[in-house]
């Protein structure tokens, strides 16, 4: 197959701390809004927001979702899908992305923030409070769909008919 | 031509209002939310969501409820809103081989690794309306779950393209042409037909297709495979310097497997149609894939029987129904200058040619 052929960025060989960033990013992008707040308030428990700068304020647009013709030829545009993002500096220096799917702005807003603290030395904490929470849910929502799945799932079996069965 | 003329303000702003209030409908009935239309008609939302070529459910199901219901409206107000964003980037192709199926069957292989999964299906159900969703309340019990095998579903048309049976695809440009970002223009390449043609409206792209079943440009398909389900969306974010999953999209893919007898530049081998369409949308996902092989005549080699369905510039300029409603509809707005100069040359005309049957009829 030619996925191999990613346009633009050269896909750097990853570091480890390269890889568990964009695994944080991807799992923040993908979770449901309501519960990335939830979580992140949990975290909170009543402290106020850490101090930071907007470097990008919450911004809401879209990216073209590109499909392949019969799945593995050339490139085609598909359509668009709505993305926010923002960027923050904390006021200890770490900066912060966040790109959420949609269109919540304190999500995107929390995103950044999450990856500023994760950047700024508190990976392990916000791992265990929000990162792995969001992960684990995501995965028992796949598996409940894929297990609906298999249940539907043609089971065949043949009828002998004629006499040579 | 147009002519400003004021003066209907009053009767606009009036008709909004009352647009407003038949929208609500009988207040003693509980409003519709948001919630409600993107969960319980969520297949309105995925085809507003296909043609409006925005996937967002919230923004569809809130285009559908301002729309009364009218979908053609309902993806003209996404089509709208989409002009008003910015576009961040675009996304590296999405793989369907690694798609979360919720469904996944094939017509042409009974046993294949992955198995037939019928998922979420109307087919098998016999159409009888069902009063017991009349009444409101019934608790809906859960479906059951079976073991999720780990089994991965590899594309069909793979096993075909290993013994050379199917002909290959060929690679593209990575940044494919664009029609909301140019007008489209002609020979379409197959990625900017396939933009089209996922994007157009479900009905025209369903008579096209059925227009080639019934043998206006025949070309034999079989459903190689339908899948549907989750894929994730990547992204290289230039600010990281790589790449994220930005999110996941649910999508239908559709792969037909062609007949095809070879020509003069192609040896015998199957030839492929292709759909892929945001949400579930299995019947518009199969008719793009018919519609997607029959215009693809040309760089197969294969003669041009005059069919509608293969002719590129009949499909792709009528497939949109939001330029087509634009265009049809605008005839119901004022033309009273152009009318009157109609009026006035008719009754010139006229008036000449009773004159001169009234001079012969004198003569």
């Amino acid at each position: 197959m030619s996925n191999s052929t990613m346009e633009g960025i050269p896909q750097a060989a990853a570091r480890p701390e390269t890889e568990a960033r964009r695994a944080r990013l991807s799992t923040l992008a993908k979770a449901p809004a309501g519960r990335l707040l939830a979580l992140w308030s949990g975290w909170l428990g009543g402290r106020e927001m850490p101090a930071h700068d907007v470097l990008r304020p919450p911004e809401i647009g879209t990216v073209m979702v590109r499909g392949r013709a019969g799945a593995t030829g050339a490139p085609f545009n598909l359509g668009e899908m709505t993305v926010t993002r923002a960027t923050v500096r904390l006021a200890a220096g770490a900066v912060g992305h966040g790109h959420v799917q949609g269109r919540d702005k304190d999500a995107a807003r929390v995103a950044a923030l999450i990856d500023a603290l994760c950047e700024g030395g508190e990976a392990d904490a916000l791992e265990t409070a929000i990162l792995a929470p969001l992960r684990a849910e995501a995965e028992a929502g796949k598996r409940s769909r894929l297990a609906k799945a298999a249940a539907t799932k043609v089971e065949f079996f043949t009828m002998v008919r004629g006499e040579n069965g | 031509m147009y002519v400003a003329v004021k003066g209907g303000e009053r009767a606009i702003d009036n008709a909004h209002a009352w647009l407003a209030e038949e929208r609500r409908g009988d207040t003693e009935v509980a409003e519709l939310s948001i919630a409600q239309i993107r969960e319980q008609l969520a297949l309105a939302v995925n085809r507003v969501m296909a043609e409006g070529s925005l996937y967002d459910p919230d923004l569809a199901a809130l285009a559908i409820k301002q729309a009364r219901g009218d979908l053609i409206e309902a993806v003209f107000l996404i089509r709208a809103y989409r002009t008003t964003l910015p576009r961040f980037g675009a996304s590296h192709p999405v793989d369907t081989g690694a798609m979360s199926c919720d469904r996944r069957i094939s017509a042409t292989f009974k046993d294949l690794p992955g198995g037939q999964v019928l998922g979420p299906t109307f087919d098998y159900t016999h159409r009888l309306l069902d009063f017991a969703l009349a009444a409101e309340g019934l608790d809906v019990p859960e479906a059951e779950g079976g073991a999720p095998s780990d089994t991965q579903m590899p594309h069909v048309t793979g096993f075909l393209a290993r013994e050379d049976l199917i002909q290959p695809e060929p690679e593209g440009a990575d940044t494919p042409r664009d029609l909301t970002r140019e007008p489209l223009d002609f020979p379409a390449d197959r990625p900017l037909r396939l933009q089209a043609l996922t994007r157009g409206d479900e009905g025209f792209i369903l008579s096209m297709a059925y227009s080639t079943q019934r043998g206006y440009g025949r070309n034999h398909p079989f459903v190689g495979e339908l899948r549907i389900g989750t894929v994730t969306v990547e992204m290289d974010i230039p600010e990281l310097g790589f790449a994220i999953e930005i999110g996941e999209v649910v999508l239908t893919e559709c792969e037909t497997v062609n007949q095809f007898t070879g020509s003069k530049t192609e040896p015998p081998q199957f030839t492929r149609g292709y759909g892929l369409v945001f949400g579930q949308t299995e019947r518009k996902a199969i008719s793009m894939a018919l519609v997607d092989r029959a215009l693809r005549w040309e760089e197969l080699g294969e003669d041009n029987v005059g069919a509608p369905a293969q002719d590129a510039e009949f499909v792709l300029y009528h497939a949109d129904n939001v330029q087509a409603t634009g265009f049809l509809e605008h005839i119901k707005l004022p033309h009273y200058v152009d009318f009157q100069s109609e009026l006035e040359l008719i009754r010139r005309i006229r008036a000449e040619a009773m004159a001169g049957q009234a001079q012969e009829a004198a003569e």
